[in-house]
């Protein structure tokens, strides 16, 4: 089987380790693994605000980098859903738009729905972790018991968290045009965090805002891609 | 109302900054309600319910000429005076004629969101008119002067010792008064103002063409003593709120209290089929008016009319995680929330309300609560993407969006970008972006490489 990547240009700037674990955890279950060139941002950000025709080209482009995979996989739920489910709607009628949002996927979803891997290693033993769920990926892609699971089987405990399904206040331009708003919802957040050895989740836009907003109130925790907790599952 | 929906932005920062108790307020009521709702969804099929709610509304809507033609029918063979009403002009003569007819010096008032769309209150008063909100809630803020924050719960931003400042100023209660001796003060208020006004106005629930009966759910009977007190009823029924059949009901009750506050029912339902005959009590004189405000326009919109669908719950404010930072206020409208946001460009125009669809991260909480099923994400899209077309985006987004998808359309312009990211200056449109995230967030700190590189070390 062989698997393209689609690190997108968040994970691929700020988590490079997501796709590097990606990689690794991929090939060490027997998947190949290509990087088709040339490629950067799935279109979100711009699709999004609303500006059609910028998230258009952007589509159009990926498409073209992608056309020719057997299956694409990203490190991201809310990118990996902004290909399954908006390209779509931003390219009806497009044939090509809608053959690669059928072989699409987030990582753990990938995993556990065709590879059907539940059980990667026993590498975070002992490890307590919150899970903030995305809100792309628990709602658009319907990705909610795939990471779990993943996690668990790989020993780590799963911290219950009053907040966990609550959006952490990012939404990609959202965080800049109304900040104010944007930073409340990250200290909600982060004011009912439960103690743990990491935080985690599918999305680096996501980490980027809480662990960046855990800086600024003086909080401290390891704040890590869930791709690179499943490398350390598997025993990477 | 007036409209300051554009003052959105600024507004909710300065709420954040200045008053933090909202915060702490909604958020505690809406979590409260939000769990409400959804221990109440998990005992039905919630999923059924609301793929059958969702159909009878559409089918209403699609069919709505037939069914305000049958209502209207149904209405006046009861007895009741129906009126049309385009918007507020014409509400306020025909509410300025019942007014002058009976002589009415004091009005009761039922919570009703199409009234304050149609700012009933300000026109009784500039008549001379006692107006007397009667859900506690609405009371309180008529009190302070303020509009409502929600949808179902207009006070639940203010604190107890809000209210009991409130009270104490205007009736002397003590300082620190309980809810319910406080809730006594403004029950004996309103007591007396419900056996002393002529007039009784009300919105609808819903309103039942096969029949003609109006259908109002509360929790604290005033609406039924509004209602049946006075001797005149005025309801005002957004032409969107019919249902085709009396046995609808049997789903819309049931489904809009689990929804709004968890309930399996509200506590009253009044079912209303006319003026009272020559034995009853109850009103002489029944008018329903039947208000259009935008409503049209929104049907025949193709891409945002299944807003239209809205039953007024308030579940989306509820589950919103934008709303509950600052409740109703900054939203600058009678409808805040996800609901609002993609209401009120549909009635008021994109240009005077443009941040409002942008007041969402799009995490969709909004739509798993909907009992009709609105899509409020996707509407919520399309309204950003007309405001983009339309031309009414700042400059600074244009100029940010373009730059950035020149940078995403060109590998070789991406590389650049990385490297500029890791040390050297980024482009000029970029830049208020960057200000904007690292003053709550402190600076970017990138991947020592980038993904793109540590690849080629990967394949080596
Ligand atoms: S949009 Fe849906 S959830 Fe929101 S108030 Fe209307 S019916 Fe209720």
């Amino acid at each position: 089987m062989r698997v393209a990547l689609f690190i997108t240009c968040l994970a691929d700037q700020f988590y490079a380790e997501a796709g590097v674990a990606t990689v690794r955890l991929l090939r060490a279950l027997g998947v190949e693994v290509d990087f088709p060139k040339g490629q950067t941002c799935c279109g979100q950000p711009a699709f999004n605000a609303g500006h059609w025709n910028e998230a258009r080209s952007l589509a159009q482009r990926t498409i073209r980098i992608l056309e020719d995979a057997e299956y694409v996989v990203l490190p991201s739920g809310s990118c990996a859903s902004m290909v399954r489910n908006h390209y779509p709607e931003l390219l009806p009628g497009d044939g090509e738009a809608l053959r690669l949002s059928e072989k699409t996927y987030e990582l753990s979803q990938f995993l556990v729905r065709v590879l059907g891997v539940t059980e990667l290693g026993k590498g975070l033993e002992g490890k307590k972790i919150a899970y903030h769920h995305g809100c792309h990926a628990l709602r658009e892609l319907g990705v909610k018991e795939e990471p779990l699971l993943l996690l668990k089987n790989g020993g780590a405990e799963i911290l219950p968290w009053e907040a966990a399904e609550e959006c952490c206040g990012f939404g990609g331009l959202f965080s800049v045009k109304l900040p104010e708003v944007s930073l409340a919802m990250a200290d909600r957040k982060l004011s009912t965090l439960p103690q743990a050895d990491a935080l985690t989740s599918t999305d680096a836009g996501c980490l980027l805002h809480l662990s960046g907003r855990m800086g600024k109130r003086g909080e401290n925790m390891r704040v890590v891609p869930l791709a690179t907790l499943l490398w350390e599952a598997y025993g990477g | 109302m007036g409209v300051k929906a554009k003052l959105y932005p600024k507004e909710a920062a300065r709420l954040l900054r200045e008053k933090p108790g909202v915060r702490e307020a909604v958020t505690g009521a809406t979590l409260h309600f939000e769990q409400g709702r959804k221990k109440a969804y998990g005992e039905i099929d919630a999923e059924a319910w609301r793929e059958r709610a969702k159909r009878v509304k559409d089918h209403l809507l699609s069919h709505l000429d037939h069914y305000l033609e049958l209502a209207e029918k149904r209405l006046r063979e009861k007895g009741v005076q129906v009126h049309w009403a385009e918007g507020p002009e014409e509400a306020h003569r025909i509410l300025r004629e019942v007014v002058a007819r009976h002589g009415v010096k004091r009005a009761v008032k039922a919570k009703s969101m199409l009234t304050e769309e149609l700012g009933v209150n300000p026109l009784l008063e500039s008549l001379g008119v006692e107006v007397y909100e009667t859900d506690l809630g609405e009371y309180l803020i008529q009190l302070l002067g303020e509009p409502p924050s929600h949808i179902v719960g207009p006070a639940i931003h203010l604190a107890l010792s809000e209210i009991q400042r409130l009270f104490h100023g205007r009736f002397g209660t003590p300082l620190d008064a309980s809810p319910e001796a406080l809730a006594a003060v403004a029950r004996k208020v309103l007591r007396e103002a419900f056996l002393t006004a002529e007039l009784g106005i009300s919105g609808a629930n819903f309103l039942v063409a096969e029949t003609g009966t109006l259908a109002l759910m509360e929790n604290e009977g005033n609406i039924r003593l509004s209602t049946s007190l006075p001797r005149v009823h005025v309801a005002f029924v957004g032409i969107e709120k019919l249902l085709p059949r009396l046995a609808d009901l049997a789903l819309f009750l049931p489904l809009t209290a689990r929804a709004a506050t968890g309930q399996r029912l509200s506590t009253y339902v009044s079912l209303i089929q006319g003026p009272s005959r020559e034995e009853e009590e109850g009103p002489k004189e029944v008018h329903v008016v039947l208000v259009d405000h935008g409503r049209t326009t929104l049907l025949h919109d193709p891409e945002a009319w299944e807003v239209l669908r809205c039953l007024r719950c308030g579940a989306c404010l509820n589950a919103c995680p934008v709303y509950r930072q600052t409740g109703g206020h900054p939203y600058g409208y009678v409808y805040s929330g996800p609901i609002g946001a993609v209401l009120d460009p549909g009635l008021l125009g994109l240009e005077d309300t443009y941040p409002l669809p942008y007041a969402s991260t799009l995490c969709g909480a909004c739509y798993e609560a909907c009992p009709v099923k609105i899509p409020i994400p996707k509407l919520l899209l399309t309204w950003r993407n007309r405001a983009v077309e339309r031309g009414l985006a700042p400059t600074w987004e244009k100029g940010a969006i373009k730059a950035f998808s020149q940078v995403m359309q060109s590998p070789s312009l991406y590389r650049l970008f990385s490297k500029a990211l890791r040390g050297l200056p980024l482009p000029q449109d970029l830049l208020p972006l960057l200000k904007a995230w690292t003053e709550g967030r402190g600076p970017l700190k990138p991947s020592p490489k980038p993904f793109h590189e540590l690849w080629q070390e990967l394949e080596e």
